[in-house]
């Protein structure tokens, strides 16, 4: 099968410093990845070229239809934050009631706190139907139920036949392969 | 996408600060005959410039929440993710601003001559002059806009570019408003044509180079 992320020999260079070269990887159905790494070791500038953001130096990327939750939160600040999910369309309810926001629902994101703001990336993320999510640091600002909310969407995602690719510090629940950046 | 990339812009202006280029455009406008004195004949002959210079002044007052809060909160990011292009996106944008620049500044504009002392005769060619004109400026905003978007000091060097590059917009338009033999309507819509046509390239190159 077809996977949903392909990076063939690729390289990285930012602000004329080499992040990586060679990196090759592949993430089909149901397969998870987890990137580690010291704080500069490139981290999100891979998620941004998985994503498509960035150029590569060399090698080839491929992509399926994909996701991103990043530091962007991308919502309009002064709606509310169900009319401001559904600006990117999707299955917003189930997403949301999965975050565990529906009593946030006519709340304005300006008001949001830190965590719940993640949460609401998250939303955004689990709501688009893509094959693949691109998660950058998603345990940021989350409490333990955030964390066990994401976890459950991770698995469901996976079974589902779809794949993560996630850059975190801290643990990630479920099965994981690991990919650690500047050694 | 396009569509409901316009409709949120508009929204979002509209129960902003869609009023404010047009209040800032009327200032100015006022300005003039403080400045030059009451003469109603010398106020007659530079009427259209003033109006001109007014329109320029305040299409620089948007330029920074044009692009750069999309830019900043990950929006412009998202929306090529989901296979928007950069260019869509830059004509979405220009489209939008010019719908809640334009009319109002329009409307804005008939108290702006009467300020003025506009002669009659020269009205309706000044408020042609005018709308054709507009759409060129919104353009040239929202170049700027995404050339400057993330920069230090961005309002500032804003200025310095938009300014010197409407100075063909500025020299047709008030010469059309001036001259109805002049010819000067008709290098006037080729000069906003050019701008608008060529918005949505310069906006995309600039949108894809300052990501990070």
């Amino acid at each position: 099968m077809k996977p949903h992320l392909r990076f063939e020999d690729v390289a990285c260079r930012r602000g004329g410093r080499l992040l990586f070269e060679g990196l090759s990887l592949a993430l089909g159905p149901g397969e998870a990845l987890h990137l580690t790494g010291p704080n500069g070791s490139g981290k999100s500038s891979l998620i941004r070229l998985a994503a498509g953001l960035l150029r590569e130096e060399s090698g080839r990327v491929e992509r399926s239809e994909l996701a991103l939750a990043d530091d962007g939160l991308a919502l309009d600040r002064e709606l509310p934050l169900r009319r401001a999910l559904g600006f990117w369309g999707g299955a917003v309810g189930d997403a949301m009631n999965a975050l565990d926001l529906a009593r946030l629902a006519q709340v304005p994101v300006r008001l949001l706190s830190t965590g719940q703001v993640k949460r609401a990336t998250l939303a955004r993320v689990a709501a688009s139907g893509a094959a693949l999510w691109l998660l950058d640091e998603p345990l940021n600002g989350l409490d333990r139920d955030g964390v066990a909310r994401l976890d459950a969407l991770v698995a469901a995602h996976l079974a589902r036949g779809g794949a993560v690719l996630a850059a975190s510090h801290g643990p990630l629940g479920g099965s994981w392969a690991q990919l650690e950046l500047g050694v | 996408m396009i569509g409901a990339l316009i409709a949120r812009d508009v929204r979002r202006t509209i129960g902003g600060a869609a009023w404010l280029p047009v209040g800032f455009f009327l200032v100015v406008a006022t300005l003039v005959p403080f400045a030059v004195g009451p003469d109603p004949r010398l106020l007659e002959r530079i009427a259209a410039g003033g109006l001109w210079i007014a329109a320029l002044t305040a299409a620089l007052l948007p330029i920074e929440r044009l692009i750069e809060p999309d830019r900043a909160n990950g929006v412009l990011d998202q929306l090529t993710i989901r296979g928007t292009s950069e260019e869509a996106v830059g004509a979405a944008k220009v489209a939008a601003h010019w719908l809640t620049f334009g009319p109002l500044l329009l409307i804005a504009a008939l108290p702006g001559s009467f300020i003025l002392g506009i002669a009659p005769s020269a009205l309706g060619r000044t408020l042609v002059a005018l709308t054709i004109g507009t759409p060129g400026l919104a353009a040239l905003s929202v170049m700027v806009a995404a050339l400057t978007a993330g920069l230090p000091r961005a309002g500032a060097l804003a200025g310095v570019l938009l300014l010197p590059l409407a100075i063909p917009l500025l020299i047709f338009g008030a010469g059309a408003a001036g001259d109805p033999e002049s010819g000067g309507l008709l290098l006037e819509a080729a000069v906003s044509l050019l701008l608008v046509a060529a918005s949505p390239f310069v906006i995309g190159a600039a949108i894809r180079a300052s990501r990070t």
